[in-house]
This record gives C-alpha cells, structure tokens and sequence, in this order.
C-alpha cells in the first residue's frame, strides 16, 4: 500500500522543526523513516505532517569522550557501528547496531531515530537503558535531559510531548572491569529478534564477579534491565555459574507471546542467551584485569 | 517561516542524468522513480522494507527506495539498475561483472528480486578491497538483506564469487 496523504516540511534548523511542531496538530518528526515509513505505507499510522529532521545542519556527529559517546539524530546506524572511537568507548554500540536489520536499512536508519520509535524490539533502546543513557530533547521551553527511565512509556510511546524532538542520545562510557556482549535470535539474520539479550559484566580487582546487569529485545513493554550480580556474586570469573545467573533471569522477565514465538519460548531464549553472553562478556572482562 | 507543502518539484541525478519531476510529497521514492521517471528497473515487492528488491544506489549507498520518499532525495545522485551497465569505450555498453556474473552462473529464475541483488552486490563489491579473496561471510552478508523464492541462493552466491574473483583480476 502507499502512505495516506501528508503534508510536509523539511526545516533547516532545530527552532524552526519546532515551530512546525507547535504550528501543526498531528504533526510527526522523520528522521530515517526506516520505520516509519513502513507504518505509513501500512496504513498503521497517519500523521498529517511529516516534519523531516534531515536537512537540519549539526545533527550528524557522533562525539566521543571519557565520558561516554553521544550521538546526533541523524547519524545512521552504518556510520555508528563504523565509528572505532565510539566502539572503544562503549563496545555495546557496535555490537548492537550490528545487529540492526541489513545493510541497506543501517545506511538510512537512524539510532536516535530508532530510539524514539521506542519499540521493545528495538536493539539500541535496550543499549539506551543498559548503559544507563539519556537523550536531549528540543522543546519551545528550551533544551533538557530525559534519562530512558523516564522516556519510555510503552510499545512505540514516550513521554515526549507533541513539540518536541531528540537531538541527540548520549551512552555513558564503559565502566572499568568490564566486559560486554550482545546476541539475538531472529527466525532471518536481520529480520527483528524474537529475543535478544545485551549484557555488561563488571569483575573487582581479584577478578571476581563484582556485578552483572541485562537488558532484552522484544521481552516486555518497555526497555528494562535486570540487576544479576546476586546469582554470581564474588565467584572468581573462571568458576561462575553463569547458569545460575540465566535461571534468575527467567523468573525476573515478563515476555508476551505473538505469531513469532510463545511467551514460554522466549522466557526460555532469555535463559540461553543470557548464559551465552555472560560468559562472553566475562571472558572480556577477565582479559582486561589480566592485562593491568 | 518553514513551507509545509503536498507537493514539491524535484532534482536530481539519476544514472548520471538529471532529472526533473513534481511529485506528491508522499510519493516513495520507489514510486517516483517507475511512475514519474519511467524507470521500471526498480522493482517493488514487499513496499515495507523486508524484500530487498527496489533497493537502489542513493549518492552510492545501497537504501530501499520504498522506505525513502521521492522528496528527501531532492539534489541527491540515485544509481538504479539501469545505472549499473559501463561505457566499452567503443560508443557501446557492457554489463558490469556483477550482471555478467549473473548470467554466467544462472542466478536468476523469474528476475523479480535480480535488480536489487545487483544494485546491493554491485556497491558492496565495488566498496571492498578487490585484491582480497572474498571470504564466505562477505558473499552471505551481501545477499542476506534481499530475499529470492526462486533459487535457495546458491547460485546468486556463486555468482558473487564469481563476480569478485572478475573485478579482482581486472584491477
């Protein structure tokens, strides 16, 4: 199908997207449209304008510092997953938007973009919440940080109101310590996970397991994490029973089955993927303590 | 004050030819290029960003022109499937490797997902080192993006073979 008639708008600055906004009722911000456009040609959603961000100068940047890497709306997830600054500092990125569709997508998809669609099944809303990020949010009143907690509502919701827009995420740096690890379990490579787990695993100086945090695709409403360090805490790396740290996650998630896969099916991936990951993630870990 | 409008007249590039075309602002990309621009190289298939099959070359990336509108490409240079055949120098045209390819190895049946492939497979190898041999990773990643129901891939991966193992001994 086509999209239902819109108006349309391509602003070439930040106040004027707004002005737009404020002007307009049912007015719509695109960015990639990577999904987006699909919803519109669906007939699933129907805004009466589209407000493109892409001509908006300035918004493009990945800018990475100790403190972590934040990353302008419109860089696409193809730059992103190239960017070996970024990769460095927050390794979850990369291996994250690795995972993000195909190639083709990846070069027009956006990764604030996709942040703001705030689908569960999204990978870099559920990096957002791991790492503990946040984005900035352009509004009339001015520009403020909404840390993910408070961003998302539900399934394609958040709690940005109509004359707003994301200019930018910013995921904190990777703590000391720690190793990461992302996987997904898609019925096609590419095609949207029907579970996927990415985790951060962060051991003490005698190389002991020190705390262990996961966050899930497609498992519930909203992006979460889930706090696993009680299952291995104080082990050594090499003797953790990351088993024992995938049965806590089972008994801590609220999945919802669909056409894709039951509710049973994926409570189950997040026990395997969450076993496969830490050991993962901790071997990385343990690399580095040995190293310094 | 920002114009928010239904309709808007184009410019761009398309094969090396500037075009010109006024479209609805909904227009897909997709669209405008078989409707508007009469190049129906482009196939449609899933309209919804899954099949691969319209994908085609925007300022040299691979993108799906069903999930672009005609509008975001105001001034930019689009390469289709039509775009893909090269000047023999001669006054006349030669497929390029990745068609030849295609031909040699039989990897196409009815030929409704073969432009995409092409245009995909065209970029990814024309962006990689030549001098290195392509390893099997690289062939599965540069066909996993686009669906066929015809030939189960093995000869489109054959022709990918085939193709860089061409372009690597033309270098």
């Amino acid at each position: 199908m086509k999209p239902a008639p819109f108006r349309y708008a391509d602003p070439r600055s930040v106040g004027e997207v707004l002005e737009v906004l404020a002007a307009e009722e049912g007015a719509k911000v695109l960015a990639g449209g990577q999904s987006l456009l699909p919803l519109l040609s669906m007939r699933l959603a129907a805004p009466a304008v589209l407000v493109d961000l892409n001509r908006v100068p300035g918004l493009d940047a990945v800018e990475v510092d100790g403190e972590g890497v934040r990353v302008g709306a419109l860089v696409r997830h193809a730059g992103l997953l190239g960017d070996h600054d970024a990769a460095r500092v927050q390794p979850l990125l990369a291996r994250a938007t690795a995972n993000v569709a195909h190639p083709a997508i990846r070069n027009r998809g956006t990764t604030v973009g996709s942040i703001a669609h705030a689908d569960p099944a999204g990978e870099m809303t559920s990096v957002l919440a791991l790492t503990g990020g946040s984005v900035t949010v352009a509004s009339p009143s001015g520009e403020r940080a909404v840390g993910w907690r408070d961003l998302f509502v539900g399934p394609l919701e958040t709690s940005l109101p109509g004359a707003a827009v994301v200019t930018s995420a910013f995921f904190p740096a990777l703590p000391p310590r720690s190793g990461t690890a992302f996987a997904e379990v898609a019925r096609r490579k590419g095609d949207y996970a029907v579970c996927g787990a990415g985790v951060v695993v962060t051991l003490d100086e005698d190389r002991r397991v020190a705390a262990v945090r996961a966050s899930y695709m497609s498992v519930g409403l909203v992006p979460e994490v889930h706090d696993l360090t009680e299952s291995v805490a104080g082990s050594p790396v090499e003797k953790a029973d990351w088993a024992a740290a995938g049965a806590l996650a089972r008994t801590l998630v609220e999945p919802d089955g669909d056409l894709h896969a039951s509710a049973d099916y994926r409570r189950l991936l997040v026990g395997v993927l969450t076993e496969r990951t830490l050991a993962d993630a901790a071997a990385e870990a343990a690399a580095k303590v040995t190293g310094e | 004050m920002t114009s928010v409008d239904t309709e808007r007249a184009l410019r761009l590039t398309v094969n090396g030819v500037p075009r010109e075309a006024t479209v609805p602002v909904r227009r897909l990309l997709s669209d405008a290029l078989r409707h508007d621009l009469g190049l129906t190289g482009t196939h449609v298939g899933c309209e919804h960003g899954v099949c691969g099959a319209c994908t085609v070359l925007v300022d040299g990336e691979p993108v799906r022109s069903c999930l672009v509108l005609a509008v975001q490409v105001d001034g930019a240079a689009v390469t289709t499937v039509e775009g893909l055949v090269r000047d023999d120098g001669r006054g006349g045209q030669v497929l390029h490797p990745v068609q030849e390819a295609f031909r040699e190895c039989h990897a196409l049946q009815c030929g409704f997902c073969t432009p995409g492939f092409l245009v995909t497979i065209a970029a990814g190898l024309e962006g990689r080192d030549a001098a290195e041999e392509i390893t099997e990773e690289e062939v599965d990643d540069l066909v996993g993006g686009n669906l066929c129901r015809c030939t189960g891939y093995a000869n489109i991966k054959k022709a990918v073979r085939h193709a860089a193992a061409t372009m690597r001994d033309a270098r």
